[in-house]
């Protein structure tokens, strides 16, 4: 690993104040993405501003509207939450499917947001959840907030305070999960609201997590499984690696989102 | 510029100052001699540096020795009884056959001991579950889990907190 330095921060205002002061400064929440970009030299910040000191930062509560995340919650934490387990359990259960217990006890739900890795699980699940990302200048609309691969609507010193997740009236994740790294293969989350449903795709888009409106259609006039036999999933616009061809990550994603509907309450 | 931090490692508090760049993993070895933790992979994924955080098992190879500052931390050295008496958990793994070369156990033995905390009574599939990022290439794992499950029942007989003695 490159040298850098490191500060431990109390308030969200300290920690957007160091890293406007840092040359090249980065927030660090669980490092469990951070830490292994440094060990692979993929990056040189010259200082790590860690959040973790940020008590605003932690903690699951509810408010009318919903569910209330701290950008701080781990995995383990939203998994074992009793409160996110009875008001939207598929969350829970997402986020019980994060990686190993490892990475659950220390990866959190703002840096999985704000890095947005094209294979991450919570952005499709935030994106059909309708959720709403808190800063600490603004509120962004998950439509808004995942931009590309690993970009978001945030700017470099925006902070990520909570997540706002409004309570669905049924919700499911289901993935296809990379053997080795768990990561998705395909994921699709499937989310019913008063407004509509909602189907959200990671792991198999060119260009990272994305809404699959097709399959809304499908499935607002004929909520089963079958509705989505008709709906074709272009190849074209799907991801091609070692680890899949874009025609099987085009199946893969009708198969996920059958069974996430198949799961949904 | 060095950091100072401390922390109590298995059940001794210490101070150190440490390069932020400095991996928690590569403090408990290099700078305590605390060398059975392991490192197996570059890649945050096989589970050998497993060692407690505040009671919560994580990887030491994917945290930097200043983010443990405050911490109580536990390694595979503080499991046993000050007496040597092997941790229910550890004689478990060498009456089933859990290791062969090695290499995993520290992690597979502190990653268990974990489960065992929130899970007194996994089921196999539990136990596999869990272990998911522990990684093990000469046993195959049934020879783990077995152990595991051996060591579950021993511990729900038989409560014991880790590092009891050795705190
Ligand atoms: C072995 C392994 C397996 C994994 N498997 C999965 C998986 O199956 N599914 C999955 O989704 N993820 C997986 N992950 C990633 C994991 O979920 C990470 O926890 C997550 O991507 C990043 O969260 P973090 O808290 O560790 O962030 P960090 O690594 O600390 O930070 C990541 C980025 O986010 C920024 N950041 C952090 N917090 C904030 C904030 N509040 N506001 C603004 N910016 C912020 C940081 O500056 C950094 O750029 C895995 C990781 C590992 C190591
Ligand atoms: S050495 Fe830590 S996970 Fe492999
Ligand atoms: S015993 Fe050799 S890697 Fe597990």
């Amino acid at each position: 690993m490159y040298a850098f330095d490191y500060c431990r921060v109390a308030a969200a205002d300290e920690a957007i104040r160091a890293l406007r002061e840092a040359e090249d400064g980065s927030f660090l929440a669980g490092g469990m993405t951070l830490i292994p970009i440094l060990k692979q030299r993929l990056a040189r910040p010259t200082v790590l501003i860690d959040l973790s000191g940020i008590v605003v930062l932690g903690g699951i509560g509810e408010d009318e509207q919903g569910l209330i995340l701290g950008a701080l919650a781990t995995h383990a934490e939203v998994a074992a939450s009793p409160l996110v387990r009875r008001v939207i359990p598929g969350l829970a259960e997402m986020a019980a499917g994060i990686g190993d217990p490892q990475v659950r006890h220390r990866g959190t739900l703002g840096g999985s947001l704000a890095n947005n890795d094209p294979v991450a699980d919570y952005p499709a699940a935030m994106l059909a959840l309708d959720a709403t990302i808190r800063t600490d200048r603004r509120a962004i609309a998950a439509d808004d907030f995942f931009t590309g691969l690993f970009e978001t609507a945030l700017a470099p010193d925006e902070l990520i305070m909570a997540v706002h997740v409004p309570v669905p009236d049924l919700f499911a994740y289901r993935k296809f999960p990379n053997p080795a790294s768990r990561y998705a293969m395909a994921g699709v989350a499937v989310a019913v609201t008063g407004k509509g449903v909602r189907v959200a795709v990671t792991g198999a888009g060119l260009s990272g997590v994305f809404r699959m409106t097709a399959m809304e259609e499908a499935l607002a006039a004929d909520f089963r499984p079958e509705a989505l036999d008709a709906v074709p999933v272009p190849a074209g616009q799907m991801n091609e690696d070692l680890h899949g061809s874009a025609a099987y990550r085009a199946h893969l994603v009708t198969v996920m989102a059958k069974r996430a509907l198949a799961a949904a309450r | 510029m060095p950091v100072t931090v401390s922390m109590r490692v298995n059940g001794t508090a210490l101070t150190r100052e440490v390069e932020p760049h400095t991996l928690l993993v590569r403090f408990l070895r290099e700078s305590l001699g605390l060398t059975g933790t392991h490192v197996g992979c570059d890649t945050s994924q096989c589970g050998a540096c497993v060692v407690h955080v505040d009671g919560l098992s994580v990887k030491s190879c994917t945290m930097l020795a200043v983010q443990a500052d405050g911490a109580e931390i536990l390694t595979i050295e503080g499991l046993a009884a000050t007496d040597g008496t092997l941790h229910p958990v550890q004689a478990a793994f060498r009456e089933h056959h859990g290791l062969q070369c090695g290499y995993c156990t520290p992690g597979m033995v502190m990653s268990a001991v974990d489960l065992l905390r929130v899970n007194p009574d996994p089921d196999e599939a539990e136990i596999r579950h869990w272990l998911e990022g522990n990684l093990c290439r000469c046993t195959g794992y049934h020879g783990i889990v077995t152990a595991v499950l051996d060591a579950a029942a021993r511990l729900r007989a038989t409560p014991r907190t880790p590092g009891e003695s050795a705190v």
